[in-house]
Order: C-alpha cells, then structure tokens, then sequence
C-alpha cells in the first residue's frame, strides 16, 4: 500500500498539467449554461483538441489512439479535468462505453471503421439498451432483429437515450433468436442512425430538460457486417459495455462532490440558523462532516477497487458498491443543500433570489434520478447479493 | 498509488487469521468471556511468540518495527476472531502512549517488557464526565501522587502497571500501588472487561506530557475502527451463510431480497469502513497532514456501520439472531462498546466539522 504517485504517475499529472495550462479553453464559461444544443459544436472542438494531445482516450491502448493508461493514471486524468473545470467531452459515451466494447469485440474492419471517428467526435455515439418493457430486466427486450439476405431488419422502440438526439450512430441490442432463453437470444448492432426508418422523439423528464430520447425503428435494415462480437452473444457484449460504465465514477465525482460540499460550508458561514451562523449550529455541523466524510471515502473505496481490478484484470461487480455509494450519496448532499437554503432552496434558475444560480434546486431534482439511471440501486444490490456474496438469485 | 496490500502485507494479514482462527476459535473466546478477566496466560505467550505484541514499536525494544498498516490489518483479525483479553489495553493503547510520550528510560522500563510479552497494561483516561476531550480531564496529580476516579478502563485487573492521563501530564502507576482501588464495571462487551479505578493518595511516576498524546489517541482510535471492521466481516459471513441455507417458504432465505439487500448493505458498509480505515493507517503512517481527519472518518464511519452491520445480521438470522448460542451477539456487544470508546460517529463528526468547516479544511491527499 503507498499512495504516494509513482514516478510514472507524477510524469503522466505532469505533462496533461503542462497540455491543460496551453489548451484548456478560457472561455467555457461563457458556454456552459448555454442549451446542450447551442454548446455541442464547442464541445466537439474541444475534444478534437483533446485529442491532438492524445487526451480524450487515455485507458485506449495505444495502437487506437490512447495511451494505454493504467487505472490510477484514468483516475489522475479526471481528477485534473475536474481540477480545471475543463468542458465535458461531446463524444462521451463513444469514448467511455462503447469504444472500449468495439475495441474488446469488434473486427479489425470495424475497429478500423469506427474507431478513429469516434476519437475524432466526427460520429457521435449512443446507446441502445434500455426499452419500455426492459428496463432492470434489460435480458427482456423485445426489439426484433430478423434476418433478411445479409440484412438484419430492425422493429421495436428504445428509451433513455442519451445524446439520441445528436446520435450518428447507436451501440443497438436486438433480439436475434426468440426461441432460446432470454439472455442468449440477443446480439449487438452497430445502427447508422440516418437509416431509413429511424425515428427520435425528445424524453421531457422531471427537471424540465430533456436529456434523453425514445427511438422508434420501423423496418430499418442494418447490414449483417455491423453486427458487433457474434450473433446472439450480445448479453456479453452488453454488459461489457455495462461494466465501462459503473467502474470509474468515483474518481471522476470526487472532486465535484467535493467543490460543492466546499461551496455548502461556505452557504454555511453566511445562512443564519437559530440567530447565528449555521456554520455554529451543531445538527447542520454533523450533517455537513458526514457528507464531507463520505466523500472521501467514495474515493478511497475507489482507489481499492482500481488496485483490486489491477491486480485481477477485469473490472467486477464490485463497481456496484461504487454506484450505489455515490448516487445515494450524491441525494443526501443535495438535502443539505436543501436543508440549508430553506424556502430559497426551491428557486430555479432565473429567479432574482436563487442562489447560486439555482444549481441547488437543479441539483435536488436531477440527483434523484440518479439512483436510477446506469442500474437502479435495487439492481446493483442485486448484484452484488449474487455475484459478490454468492447468494441465489432473486429474479 | 496502489491501494492494495502489498505481499508482505498481505501475508501478515492471512497468517494472523489463522493464527486467531486456531488459537482463540469460537468456543475458547466463549470460554474466555465467561471469566472474570477474559485473559489467559498461554494465548498471551503465544500472542507474544508471534511478534503481536511487539508489532510496531522499534526493533531496539524487542518490537518488530511494521508500520500503522500492519496494525490496521492484525487489529482487524484481532476484531474478526472477537479476540478476548488485554491486547488492545496493552499493546495498542498503552504501548502507543509509551511510544509517543515517554523517554528512552521509560520506553525500556515500560514498553520493552510490553514487547517481550512479560507484562500488562492499560490507560485510564475517562472520567464521571464521560469525555473523550482530553480538555475534560480533570484528575492532576501533586507531589508525585494521584487522586481521583477514572472510569471504562479496559482490563485494569490483569494490568502490571496503569497509565494515568492526567490534567498536568501522563503517569504511571504501579496497579498495586497504595491507595489504588480497581472495581468492574459491568458492561455489555464480555470480552473486555471494564473497570473504574479510585486513587486515593496513589504514587506515580512521570512519564512525559499531555502535549504529545494526540498521536497515540489517534493510532488507538484507528486501531479500534480496523477491529470494528473485523467484526462486521465477521457479522456478514455468519449472515451470508445463514440467508444461504436457512429455508423458509420452501427457499433459502437469502433469494428474497428483503434479506439479501441487507446482506448486500453489509457488505458496502464493511467495505466503506476498511477502505477508510486502511486509508486512516496509511495516512498516519506518513504523518501526512491529513492523518487527524482520516482518523476521525473512519471512527465516525466504522462506528456507525459496526452498529448498522450488527443490526441487520442479528435482523436476518430472525429468531436465531435472539439468542444466547448464535456468536452474532457477541460481536454487536463488542460493536457497542468500540462505538462509544475514543468517541462514537458524533463525537467525530464535530471533530471534522472543527477541522474542515472552522479552519478551513484539511482534505484528504489527493494525487
């Protein structure tokens, strides 16, 4: 155990630092409240920069464009990103999710194909997964794939989509075979989104923002060549992709929690309680130490996991206890914030009084999706109850 | 930056399970408990032969010189194996307190024979007021004599010698020392034993000065979170395995989630509090500048869960949980009593608040 950096480590800080303090755009400001819609052309720039530098995809292996990065050197990337503030990626699902699941499964000729674009953010990507019957139950889907020559003709609806709306092209789970069992009747398509028969719808969910889509498929023919991994192996191919996403939130999140953890204690000083600073007031004391606290422990679980995955080569369902730690986590700092604001913790965006902005009334009503989204908490314990602890499975 | 154990370390903590495993199993910790002093002599030698009650103190006293880590790992075997008897009092708080404060003199006096496995000790520090603050300790000492009570002191009855923080520095004194007057204390934990400790006139010997103590406090304070941690694991394998084979419903238990989602809560919250724990070691280890706050997290975090944990095992077990025979209690006993010593999750908490809401913050490194 020594969490110092390695020399290796220090040199890899050292070089994005000196790449940040040339590159980094000084005017994201500016841009960050705009509409996702209006901001995209800018998010796409900075990450053709990103890339320039050989930044966007540091856990890639070398020969496709990253730097073959160790876990500890992806998670000293996003701590330094959070650092600066940098801009988001626009290509950000290609690069975390699903790149990584075309370089595992994918053909040289697809790897070839897709790789380079999606680095490039030339060919924005997104994810097909979910439907409204499949949801926890994603082996259920429904969307039908049947074969027709070297065609697969494609029906069915998806939902929770994100990026849908900008989408190129879609990491697509069909079902392929309807008369196995669930989880091995499914295959992966890679679905040109401008294909005929592809229709996108905007998702309004509760914090008035629509983030997601629907996406309805009528008799969209996918060439069989764009079939990703092999036919009806497509649960593997899932949840590879499914894997990707639970394993790093934690080094990602820290800092982010932790800025605004920092910006609560500040509010803290200033928001009278009791006829004193609520800084003083021993209940908004204690609440305001456990978040700070756990916070640090998101992080230090997530260094154990990162050095556990290390030394057995394969991210595992422990990434679940990551999920379920910062999305229940991430509920409670907003009800601080809530707590702390009183009445002014409910003012959107706009209003003269808000505070902040009314990041904190955003906040309170975006977190609560959280526990939801990339697999429920009921899911993740699931998981964990089966696969960890080796208890039988409930479902 | 590895975060996992190293192979050296790794051994350490394997070894020390089976050394607790085939030296104090379940019905020699049970045997144990049910004694007055919850000590014996040949487990202490053989606690001694492997270097446990030397672990960190220097090689130059007869110890064997691992780091803070090291300690957190044999501390966590220690709480899995629910290991009765003086070690913490011994080794861990009073030998930490002699490291930290006392002079070469006094270390080969009192921490040497420690090491070598010829003595007892333990540390009186709490009085009627109950406080862990070292500013509400009361008991000074004059002319080289102490007068007063100290309370929850951990196996003062097999103690050779006590020592004594005083409002005016730490002391020692000779447990048969005139005028010193020791009577249990009967508390849930059966496996360490308290007692309350009447001075009266009692001599003792300087040993060094209050200023130096919040090192050792600290290392005792994480020491007792890596035991808790030991217990929860301990809580959630006899869980797991109950929800494995206990049928209800004509299914193991387990298939349900009500009850598997507990399991799998328990297991976060043991993870969660040995990621900050083992962090708590590292951190002391280096003196880095955020060694106090680490340990005030994983106290306040272990505390909790070791409560938490022992709640929701005793809750799956259903009416076998409730009784005397299932181990499961004796670990929530335990869990009770670690919660409260060096100060449970609101006492540490504001301990946090203090240092990252009043100046300003001392975070935790970050790369």
């Amino acid at each position: 155990m020594d969490l110092n950096l390695t020399k290796e480590e220090s040199a890899f800080r050292d070089e994005l630092r000196a790449w940040l303090a040339d590159n980094l755009p000084k005017d994201w400001n500016e841009w960050r409240e705009k509409p996702i819609e209006e901001s995209f052309p800018y998010l796409r720039a900075w990450q053709r920069k990103l890339q320039e530098g050989r930044w966007a995809a540091v856990s890639w292996p070398k020969e496709y464009g990253g730097r073959g990065a160790t876990l500890m050197e992806q998670a000293i990337f996003w701590e330094e990103m959070a650092r600066v503030e940098a801009p988001p990626m626009a290509n950000s699902l290609g690069l975390g999710l699903i790149g990584p699941t075309i370089i595992a499964y994918g053909t040289e000729a697809q790897k070839k194909r897709y790789i380079p674009k999606i680095l490039s953010a030339e060919e924005i990507w997104c994810q097909g997964f979910s439907e409204p019957n499949a949801g926890s139950d994603l082996a259920g889907l429904q969307m039908e794939a049947r074969l027709d020559g070297d065609q697969y003709v494609v029906n069915g609806q998806k939902v929770w989509t994100s990026y849908g709306w900008i989408g190129d092209w879609c990491e697509l789970v069909v079902r392929t075979d309807a008369s196995v069992a669930k989880h091995k009747g499914l295959s992966v398509l890679l679905v040109d989104m401008k294909s005929p028969g592809v229709e996108v719808r905007p998702l309004r969910q509760m914090t008035g923002e629509s983030e997601f889509n629907e996406i309805f498929f009528r008799d969209v023919r996918v060439p069989t060549e764009n079939v990703l991994g092999k036919v009806n192996d497509g649960w593997n191919v899932a949840v590879s992709t499914l894997m990707y996403e639970r394993g790093s939130y934690g080094a990602r999140l820290h800092l982010i929690f932790k800025r605004a953890i920092t910006r609560l204690i500040e509010l803290s000083r200033s928001v009278q309680r009791n006829g004193r600073p609520a800084a003083q007031d021993p209940l908004i004391r204690q609440k305001l130490a456990q978040c700070s606290a756990e916070i640090e422990i998101m992080r230090f679980n997530q260094m154990r996991a990162f050095s556990r995955i290390t030394a057995t080569g394969v991210p595992g369902p422990e990434g679940s206890i990551q999920k379920i730690f910062w999305s229940e986590l991430n509920q409670r700092l907003q009800q601080i914030a809530q707590e702390l604001l009183g009445p002014y913790g409910q003012l959107l965006g706009g209003d003269p009084r808000a505070v902040d902005k009314g990041i904190w009334s955003y906040g309170y009503l975006r977190t609560r999706g959280n526990t939801i989204e990339a697999g429920t908490s009921e899911v993740q314990r699931n998981i964990i109850g089966h696969f960890v602890l080796g208890l039988p499975r409930s479902y | 930056m590895e975060f996992g154990l190293t192979e050296s370390q790794e051994f350490l903590k394997d070894s020390a399970r089976k050394f607790f495993a085939g030296e104090c199993p379940s019905a020699e910790m049970r045997r144990l408990m049910e004694t007055d002093t919850a000590y014996d002599p040949t487990l202490w030698s053989k606690l001694t032969d492997q270097g446990y009650t030397g672990i960190i103190f220097p090689e130059t006293l007869g110890g064997v010189g691992l780091g803070k880590v090291e300690l957190m790992l044999l501390m966590e075997e220690a709480g899995r194996a629910l290991l009765p008897g003086p070690f913490f009092s011994t080794v861990v708080l009073a030998g930490t307190i002699l490291d930290a404060v006392a002079s070469l003199a006094h270390k080969n006096k009192y921490l040497a024979p420690i090491c070598r496995g010829e003595v007892r000790a333990t540390v009186a520090i709490v009085e009627s007021n109950a406080s862990w603050n070292p500013r509400d300790i009361h008991l000074s000492v004059a002319n080289g004599k102490l007068t007063g009570e100290k309370l929850f002191v951990s196996d003062a009855t097999v103690a050779d010698f006590i020592i004594v923080i005083a409002r005016n520095g730490v002391f020692v004194a000779d447990s048969k020392a005139r005028g010193l007057k020791i009577s249990p204390m009967r508390a849930m934990d059966l496996t360490r034993k308290l007692y309350a400790i009447e001075f009266n006139d009692t001599p003792a010997e300087e040993i060094g000065s209050t200023a130096n103590l919040a090192r050792a406090f600290d290392i005792a304070t994480a020491a007792l979170a890596a035991e808790l941690v030991g217990g929860m694991q301990r809580t959630l394998d006899i869980a797991v395995e109950y929800a494995k084979t206990r049928k209800q419903f004509g299914k193991p238990i387990g298939m349900f989630q009500a009850v598997q989602h507990q399991c799998a809560d328990m297991y976060l919250e043991t993870e969660s509090a040995r990621s900050a724990v083992y962090y708590a070691g590292w951190a002391l280890e280096e003196n880095s500048p955020d060694a106090a706050t680490a340990v005030s997290i994983a106290k306040m975090y272990a505390s909790d869960a070791g409560r938490t944990v022992g709640n929701r095992g005793i809750q799956i077990h259903g009416g076998m949980g409730f009784t005397w025979e299932n181990d499961i209690h004796l670990y929530y006993r335990r869990a009770k009593g670690s919660e409260t010593a060096f100060g449970d999750a609101t006492f540490h908490r504001e301990r946090i608040a203090s240092l990252v809401i009043d100046s300003g913050g001392v975070s935790a490194k970050s790369a």
